[in-house]
């Protein structure tokens, strides 16, 4: 039986990319947490998939001309992101079709598109780069922006927290006192985007999103009122970071997924546990209903 | 007399098709009026439109100087998501928008006043429960602490006591009553012919065009009512250009 300092720590004392790994999953899941609290309290948890994919031809096109280049891949991610994003607004407000058609239709294109890229460009490894990430990978330029998404996206937050939860519990009566709704939902779209494209330099276009969402949602079986979901949705995503980038580690196992699959074990226990109706739940209530 | 409101020839409709014609008046400042008419008869789209969330299609609404943020609308199903965690204290709060703004900070004596308003429709000791596990009545309680929060000069009620217990309504009517007693001017689509005798000085009875407008006791006349009745509720799609 091995020491468990040498099994849960000395991975990350021994090899800087592990530390590195640990590092960027932290600083991601700061601003992760809360973005994917408020999309899945808008009911838009798809949405965020959505966008993640728009990403990838952005990030495709900054790869063809630059390489493996950092700022070119993540300029070209934040311009596609917020291009498909206004698009599908206007499409959503100008024809019949709803948001998440419109939506639907532009991220299945801009996927197909982005993997074209990309195999113009590259090869199958800077395909899978694209897709599924680096976390093991991470250099210091990537961390920093990771960082810096994730700041940015806190003082945001703070700021538009008020028109920001308004908006999702009574929007006509956000639109009849004021006019911030509309500036705030773009303001929250961008951070979206933003925090997409961070998860993408570490979990790729595919795996991204799910550092956003699956916390949000292990959170919502244990806590009742917002600021509490978004404590358990950041300490979701940083227990996940740990805890994945170990199994990738003992076991062999490919990192970004292990991540996002230990987030998946967070999810099946609090779907079975969770004390805000998990499924489990009634088989420990106490039987006696309360008299008033 | 001051005119809070004013209609100039105000028509409001759907896709062409009016459903409030050709309506002319003022209501006064301090007024408490009742709008009355069928289903169908434009009550709330004639509140869309003052509200502004409803452009007219021809004539117009006159606010008489009043900016958006001091009309307060109760709509009539109100687009709140119940699922949503918040409690009560938080959902009242929210009424104090035009003395917080975006970033104001809610101190004491905004603390007062949210207490206050949840005691005035007596919800004091659920200022903690979450808005999902109130009641229909207690819902519209909520709504109504955030209405007295919001301290407005024009307050719009859509059907404000549809499916609302006798005790409830009674209590939300004394608020109704309190607001009219501030010389706050307050329209309030209503169905019970009684309630609008017994408590509202005002009536407008209005069935797409308007019946009748003015003191309740010569608008709800049993000639008028049954005018009112006779009104067409579908929209004729043959219907020709109107030349008024």
């Amino acid at each position: 039986m091995t020491n468990p300092y040498d099994f849960l720590v000395s991975p990350f004392i021994e090899f800087e990319f592990m530390r590195r790994g640990l590092v960027g999953t932290l600083a991601l899941a700061l601003g992760t947490g809360p973005v994917g609290v408020i999309l899945m309290l808008r009911r838009m948890s798809l949405m965020g998939d959505a966008m993640a994919h728009s990403i990838l031809p952005g990030a495709a096109v900054g790869f063809l001309f630059s390489g493996l280049n950092i700022f070119a891949m993540t300029v070209g991610g934040l311009v596609a992101g917020f291009a498909v994003a206004v698009l599908a607004g206007v499409v959503a407000r100008t024809t019949e079709l709803k948001e998440d058609a419109s939506l639907a239709a532009f991220f299945l294109i801009s996927l197909a598109l982005g993997v074209t890229i990309v195999s113009m460009g590259g090869t199958n490894v800077d395909l899978l780069h694209f897709l599924f990430g680096s976390v093991l990978a991470l250099d210091d330029q990537i961390l920093l922006l990771i960082a810096g998404i994730t700041s940015i996206s806190l003082a945001v937050l703070a700021l538009a927290w008020r028109p920001l939860m308004l908006e999702c519990v009574d929007p006509a009566f956000l639109r009849s006192v004021s006019r911030a709704g509309a500036p705030a939902h773009m303001a929250f779209l961008a951070l979206v985007v933003m925090n997409l494209v961070g998860g993408f330099h570490a979990l790729g276009t595919l795996l991204a999103v799910g550092l956003m969402m699956v916390p949000a949602v292990v959170a919502r079986f244990w806590a009742r009122d917002v600021t509490a979901m978004i404590g358990v949705a950041v300490a979701t995503a940083v227990l996940s970071g740990y805890c994945g980038l170990l199994a990738s580690f003992h076991a062999g196992l490919p990192a970004g997924p292990a991540v996002i699959l230990t987030a998946g074990g967070f999810y099946f226990v609090s779907l079975l546990f969770g004390p805000v109706g998990g499924l489990l739940r009634p088989l420990f209530r106490r039987s006696r209903h309360l008299e008033a | 007399m001051t005119a809070q409101l004013q209609f100039r020839n105000l028509t409001l409709g759907y896709e062409r098709h009016p459903a409030v014609h050709h309506l002319d008046g003022v209501v006064t400042r301090g007024a408490l009026t009742a709008v009355v008419g069928p289903n169908g008869a434009g009550k709330s789209t004639l509140f869309k439109g003052i509200v502004g969330i409803l452009k007219p299609i021809g004539g117009s609404v006159d606010l008489c100087g009043l900016a958006p943020r001091d009309i307060a609308y109760l709509p009539q199903v109100a687009d709140v998501d119940r699922t949503f965690p918040i409690n009560v204290y938080d959902m009242v709060s929210m009424g104090l928008w035009k003395c917080t703004g975006l970033f104001g900070g809610i101190g004491r004596r905004e603390r007062d006043r949210i207490h206050e308003a949840i005691a005035a429709v007596g919800l004091t000791g659920f200022e903690n429960r979450s808005i999902g596990t109130l009641s229909g009545g207690q819902m519209q309680r909520v709504l109504f602490a955030r209405l007295l929060l919001q301290d407005a000069h024009l307050i719009v009620l859509d059907e404000p006591f549809n499916a609302i217990d006798a005790r409830t309504a009674n209590d939300l009517l004394d608020l109704v009553q309190r607001w009219h007693a501030e010389r706050r001017t307050v329209l309030a689509a209503l169905h019970d012919l009684e309630m609008v005798k017994a408590h509202f000085p005002d009536a407008l009875l209005l069935a797409r065009e308007p019946v009748a407008w003015g003191a309740t006791g010569d608008v709800l006349t049993a000639e008028n009512l049954l005018k009112a009745r006779h009104m067409c509720e579908a929209f004729d799609d043959e219907a020709h250009e109107c030349a008024a």
